[in-house]
């Protein structure tokens, strides 16, 4: 169902200006599709990092739903207490009645997602607390300086990858977190890109109203990390979709399916683009150009894209 | 009240507390020797013997997570851990105090590896003691268990808000079955009433718990931690003091053993007291005028108490179950500092002793009392320090 | 920069606690701006996508129409422009 944005307008935002985040940085536009998409009143906790620091520097909070932040490697484990307590207190009788019908999202990175906070992320959905984890992925660790995670892509220059005489920049593939997650069988989990905001709205609600824990990995450009123009994260939503390097996939009780441009692609209703049309946007891939063009680079990066590409159709039932 | 002992272990006698308690959360990772509290826990779970919501989580670190988060969120939230779980849980340890919670956790003293060992030693909680916790420290089965309601009262308390260790040490008092006089539900619910901190994200207007604190506003938020842990003592008082008025049960932050007429002591805390107290009556049939002094709280540490008390006597040992590698062990060295300002000071000596579950036995006892009078009558071993029954 | 008395620590709440839920709206970041966003309303067919899409909630609407920016947050960033379907937000460099 479409979202008509002229009904959003008049409504108070989760997250109001005044933060620190970069210019352009599209993260608190994905917090903003997450939360409104429900009327549920909603408590947020956060992991360490970009979202967190930069929008709550003592003495300010750009928060107008109640947050909590905890550390780096627990989000996960941080919302297990508060549902935990909101469970407790439902049946003491001591939760206030606006309360009682709220919902739990936890926000975190990629570093404290698909890395250090993975453990903790795995035993709350083990656990089948009720709540939507959302990872921004900005494919590295970009708040203490743009180093690689295990969500950085193949080839990309990072500071702990740097591209040298010896170096392409990192050479392994990204970790699978939307299968990882799958695996927990959970009843719902997606991966989004914010310039769908129909399609990142429709998950985003599913989500957080689905009864159990639910999951969504956003795609998340991140301008100095990346090194691109403040103004093109969304447009490089748009291509990171179009070339499968972020395919839009939705897990539904164990139902795979793909969604918006992906499930265009894979019906043969949209071309998909190659992926250098992505890497060239991009100052992180920027070696892979120039000063010459590495093709045989380029080519691992092909293959391994469309190695995954091939599994998450192969998941949601196309045959080629 | 029931006059009706049971025969509990340590670790039974805090899974009882925590039920009577009935936390609204309680988030769990088993370690030894801890893990009879939680089995014993998880049991009264299972019969609905409890309200409470049991998180089993799958480490120590998301243990003291989810029960931060649990606590911000407006419950009375309790975990239990030992040795490397304290440690696995450090960061968040640090954390829960810095975000005043009033968080009441069991420690059951281990040794913290390595070479890896399961039994007592307070490695674990004194790495802890500038962590903003408050650290109480039991003797036997029955101080764990009446300490646990204090501790909440303390916790919970406004003018301190910050969380309580309820330390009893490993397999020593964990595992060893005494008798222990419970309390009835109905008293210890009116003994630790209702809830008085607020839920802070259920609260009317939407909270932000934990935000970044720079240079311009960290300190002052430590300078309050600094302040809170000035009012814990008379706190601890009056709670203690009301405990003994409606329980019978005397309870004091410094707990003197046969000291009237003695001249010389040895200090220190737990189980080892235990048989300190026994080594003393044996040395009294004897005509040594020998005494204990046991102090229960290590965190706020009682500096002008300890030194009144000990002021009195010619000479201390001090027994620390912990080294403080390259430096003082902990007891020892906050007993200097306690004393660094005073007039008239007594010869002091420290021991370590019983690392790693080594047994301290009533022989050694008697050694450290034969120093002790040494001590008391020579002087020369002033300062020094010294590991009991080591090879 | 919004002037900001620092307070001491008996008249702040303890534990970090900020009671004031997205007081971040006083505090300025319009300073950050080298290019500034221009709203021609003329060309502007409120579609909102600039309002969806801007990170820093820095579009200003009124009666359900856009009716320019807060200046006094929005960074300058030019996904509104970057967004806009009719060109009708045009981004020309800051004056200082």
């Amino acid at each position: 169902m479409a979202v008509i944005l002229k009904n959003e307008i008049n409504k108070q935002v989760p997250l109001n200006g005044g933060h620190r985040m970069c210019p352009g940085c599209p993260v608190p536009v994905i917090v903003k599709q997450v939360l409104m998409s429900t009327d549920h009143p909603k408590i947020v906790a956060n992991a360490t990092g970009c979202l967190e620091v930069a929008t709550t520097i003592y003495p300010y909070t750009s928060w107008n739903v109640p947050w909590i932040h905890n550390a780096f490697e627990n989000a996960g484990a941080t919302i297990s207490g508060v549902v935990a307590a909101y469970e407790a207190m439902k049946r003491s009788g001591e939760l206030p009645e606006k309360n009682k019908d709220a919902k739990f999202i936890a926000f975190g990175g990629d570093g404290g997602t698909y890395d250090i906070g993975l453990q903790s992320l795995s035993g709350a959905l083990e656990r089948g607390h009720n709540f939507l984890y959302v990872c921004y992925d900005n494919e590295g660790y970009m708040n203490t300086g743009i180093q690689r995670s295990s969500a950085t892509p193949i080839g990309a220059n990072t500071t702990t990858t740097p591209v040298g005489k010896k170096s392409w920049g990192k050479t392994q593939p990204r970790k699978d977190l939307l299968s990882i997650v799958a695996a927990h069988h959970i009843p719902y989990a997606a991966s989004v890109a914010p310039h769908d905001y129909n399609d990142s709205m429709a998950k985003s609600k599913k989500a957080i109203e689905v009864n159990g824990p639910s999951f969504l990995v956003y795609f998340s450009p991140c301008i100095p990390g990346w090194k691109i123009a403040s103004d093109v994260s969304f447009e490089l939503s748009k291509i990171a979709v179009q070339t499968c390097f972020w395919p839009l996939v939705e897990i539904e009780n164990g139902e795979w399916s793909l969604t918006g441009d992906s499930k265009r692609i894979a019906e043969g209703k949209k071309e998909k683009l190659p992926i250098e049309d992505f890497l060239k946007t991009q100052g992180r891939f920027k070696h892979l150009f120039k000063p010459k063009l590495q093709e045989d680079v380029l080519k691992i990066i092909q293959n391994d894209i469309d190695k995954s590409w091939n599994f998450y159709k192969k998941m949601a039932g196309y045959t080629d | 009240m029931t006059t009706k002992y049971e025969a509990l272990t340590g670790a039974e006698a805090a899974a009882l507390a925590m039920k009577q308690i009935n936390p609204d959360v309680v988030a769990v990772y088993p370690i030894t020797p801890q893990t009879p509290i939680v089995m014993k826990f998880s049991e009264y779970v299972a019969n609905g013997e409890v309200d409470t919501e049991m998180v089993r989580v799958e480490s120590e670190h998301s243990a003291m997570s989810a029960t931060v988060g649990a606590a911000g969120a407006g419950a009375r939230a309790m975990t239990a851990t030992a040795a490397n779980g304290l440690a696995l849980m450090w960061e968040i340890v640090y954390i829960a105090a810095s975000t005043r919670l009033p968080i009441v956790m069991g420690l059951v003293n281990r040794a913290l590896s390595g070479p890896i060992n399961i039994h007592c030693d307070h490695s674990d909680s004194m790495g802890a003691r500038d962590s903003g916790w408050i650290q109480i420290y039991s003797e036997n089965a029955q101080e764990v268990y009446d300490n646990y309601f204090m501790a909440l009262r303390i916790a919970e308390h406004k003018d301190v808000l910050l969380p309580v260790m309820v330390c009893q040490d490993g397999f020593i008092t964990s595992h060893s079955v005494e008798n222990v006089l419970p309390l009835e539900d109905a008293q210890v619910k009116k003994f630790i009433g209702k809830k008085n901190f607020k839920g802070l994200l259920t609260s009317e207007k939407p909270y932000t718990i934990g935000p970044l604190d720079l240079q311009d506003y960290y300190m002052e938020h430590k300078m309050q931690q600094h302040d809170a842990m000035k009012h814990v003592i008379p706190v601890i008082e009056k709670i203690q003091k009301e405990y003994a008025e409606t329980f019978d049960r005397k309870y004091e932050i410094i707990e003197e053993y046969r000291t009237d007429d003695a001249d010389m002591v040895i200090v220190g805390m737990s189980s080892v007291m235990g048989t300190v107290k026994d080594v003393i009556d044996m040395m009294r049939e004897e005509g040594i005028k020998v005494g204990a002094v046991k102090p229960r709280l290590f965190r706020p540490f009682p500096a002008e108490k300890i030194k009144n008390v000990l002021s009195k006597f010619k000479a201390i040992i001090i027994l620390d179950r912990s080294d403080s590698f390259g430096s003082f062990p902990p007891l020892y060295g906050e007993i200097l500092a306690s004393f660094f300002a005073a007039e008239k000071k007594p010869y002091i000596k420290s021991f370590i002793h019983g690392l790693g579950g080594r047994d301290t036995n009533v022989e050694m006892i008697k050694e450290v009392i034969s120093e002790l009078q040494k001590l008391r009558d020579t002087g020369e071993s002033n300062f020094t320090i010294d590991y009991l029954g080591v090879r | 920069m919004s002037k900001e008395i620092k307070k001491g620590w008996k008249e702040i709440p303890i534990g970090g606690l900020l009671l004031d839920a997205g007081n971040s709206r006083e505090y300025e970041t319009g300073t950050w701006r080298t290019f500034k966003p221009i709203h021609n309303a003329e060309k502007c067919i409120n579609c909102y996508f600039c309002w969806e899409f801007c990170p820093d909630n820095s579009i200003l609407i009124k009666d359900d129409k856009v009716v320019g920016m807060n200046y006094f947050q929005c960074k300058g960033c030019g996904v509104c422009a970057a967004v806009c379907p009719t060109k009708a937000i045009e981004m020309v460099k800051e004056e200082k």
